[in-house]
């Protein structure tokens, strides 16, 4: 218990340092653009390939889960892309995110930390806190959401291809289905999610990587406890926030 | 010249620094010499604020440093170089990136007159030809050297290594003392270099301070450091065969 409030007193004071004013605006503008490839463009495949299949499924399991006839169809497409927008594309690839890029930063920071990397930026006098991590998190606000448009529309996509082959509906009900009784405010509901989630993913991970102590194995250590403790704060989050944007 | 008054330091219950004060003159090489495990480490860290004293002050040019907030460390800092003990080279820059990091960050100087200054560096180091190359395809000797050009980037007026020469096998820990102390005359600079390696002790010790479990015990220069009495020094001075034999023979 002691050792949790400590953690998360210095987790609000790390945030203290990694929100003060930038010292060379150049110098994080070229980290910035170098996390986009690293946490951003470096994601795009996995979010595809598990969009594509998770939409896949999902639409296969709500035609069989609805095969009645009183029911219409295209309400197949329609359920499919509710639980894409509603759930999946925020909340689960924001899951897959923080074992990818959670682990990823935890460890590119902790290496950083056990190789004295950290205390060659602090003794040249720069904010190492700042210069590390306010780049990832602006790389991941700004292209998170990118990702959970690539994975709805990938989503919805495997959902059509696997769904119209697989015989269980057909391409008109589908399409139909999509575009029936659409809510834009669940986009905008899945990018609000999505913006607290990348937060949430990169400032933990990135506390757990700041103030790892001893060798590799540490590291390694930090980097589960990364992908573990923002998971858990992810699926907390999603409680509150489905209660406060769609009560 | 750096001065250092009653350092004590602890971790939890653990006494590492035990009052230790010491003087750092400029223009020639200082060396804390002590075995592994004796606070070395620390004392030096301390003294470039990395780590926090718990009591006693310490001094650049008069200027006190211990008690200064970010800001006003962060001045002094600018006038630091410290090579660390496993290079500390940033693995996601190349060797000129690392070297032109200080530039980027604390001058206005232009792309051109940064990458005069970077090849300066890396020329007066011995080392050209390998801007683009990255740390992880540097051997040890090289990535100390990227490590040297980096910390003199900015034209530093005090210098600190900590155990220049671990890892690296004897001719090239000779090279990187010799290139140590002729940057620290050139610069005039004030070096501080921690090392438990009785070679770099025999050719560098002008200025020698010798640590056992955080207590300072001894303090002398290199021609003194044979004909001490004190009995952990000597331990430790002449722990190898060779230098008892020496010894022997020399009475
Ligand atoms: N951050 C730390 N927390 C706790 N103990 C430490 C820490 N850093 C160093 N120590 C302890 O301080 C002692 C001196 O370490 P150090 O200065 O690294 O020795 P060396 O002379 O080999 O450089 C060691 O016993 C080490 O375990
Ligand atoms: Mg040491």
């Amino acid at each position: 218990m002691f050792r949790f409030l400590s953690g998360f007193g210095s987790y609000w004071l790390l945030l203290g340092r990694v929100f003060s004013k930038p010292e060379k605006y150049p110098v994080y503008y070229r980290q910035t653009m170098k996390e986009f490839v690293s946490l951003g463009l470096n994601s795009i495949g996995i979010v595809t390939i598990i969009s594509f299949f998770m939409g896949a499924v999902i639409t296969l399991q709500t035609a069989y889960n609805t095969e009645n006839p009183i029911y219409p169809t295209y309400l197949i497409g329609l359920g499919a892309r509710d639980s894409i927008l509603l759930e999946f594309s925020s909340t689960i690839v924001a899951l897959i995110l923080a074992g990818k890029v959670g682990s990823n930063i935890a460890s590119e920071i902790g290496t950083m930390r056990v190789t004295e990397q950290i205390d060659a930026l602090e003794l040249m006098g720069v904010n190492s806190a700042s210069y590390i991590i306010l780049p990832k998190v602006i790389a991941t606000l700004l292209f998170n959401p990118f990702l959970t448009l690539i994975s709805i529309i990938t989503g919805i996509l495997g959902g059509w291809i696997v769904g119209t082959s697989a015989g269980v509906i057909t391409s008109q009900d589908y399409v139909y289905g999509i575009q029936y009784a659409f809510i834009p405010y669940y986009i905008t509901y899945a990018i609000i999610k999505t913006l607290f989630f990348a937060f949430i993913i990169t400032t933990i991970s990135a506390h757990q990587g700041y103030y790892v102590e001893g060798g590799s194995l540490e590291v390694g250590r930090a980097s589960t406890r990364a992908v573990v403790y923002s998971s858990i704060t992810i699926l907390l989050f999603n409680v509150i926030l489905t209660q406060l944007l769609l009560s | 010249m750096i001065r250092a008054e009653h350092i004590s330091k602890t971790f939890g219950d653990r006494e590492v620094l035990k009052d230790i004060s010491a003087v750092f003159e400029p223009g020639q090489t200082n060396l804390i010499i002590g075995k592994s495990g004796s606070g070395k480490t620390v004392f030096l860290k301390c003294i470039v604020g990395l780590l926090e004293v718990d009591e006693g002050t310490i001094y650049y040019d008069e200027k006190l440093f211990t008690g200064l907030d970010f800001t006003g460390k962060k001045e002094i800092r600018k006038e630091m170089g410290m090579l660390f003990q496993g290079s500390a080279l940033f693995d996601s820059m190349s060797v000129e990136e690392n070297v032109r990091f200080p530039l980027d960050m604390f001058t206005t100087m232009t792309d051109e007159e940064k990458l005069d200054r970077v090849n300066f560096c890396l020329k007066r180091v011995n080392l050209v030809n390998s801007n683009p190359l990255f740390p992880s395809e540097l051997s040890g000797g090289m990535k100390k050297r990227v490590a040297i050009a980096r910390a003199i980037a900015l034209n530093p007026r005090f210098l600190f290594c900590d155990e220049p020469n671990s890892g690296l096998d004897p001719k090239t820990s000779i090279i990187i003392d010799e290139l140590i102390r002729e940057i620290t005359i050139e610069m005039n600079m004030t070096t501080i270099v921690n090392t438990h390696d009785m070679n770099s002790v025999m050719e560098n010790g002008e200025k020698i301070i010798f640590i056992e479990e955080g207590e300072k015990c001894w303090e002398g220069n290199k021609n003194e450091i044979l004909k001490s009495d004190c009995r952990i020094l000597n331990e430790f001075v002449f722990a190898n065969a060779l230098a008892r034999q020496l010894k022997e023979s020399s009475r």
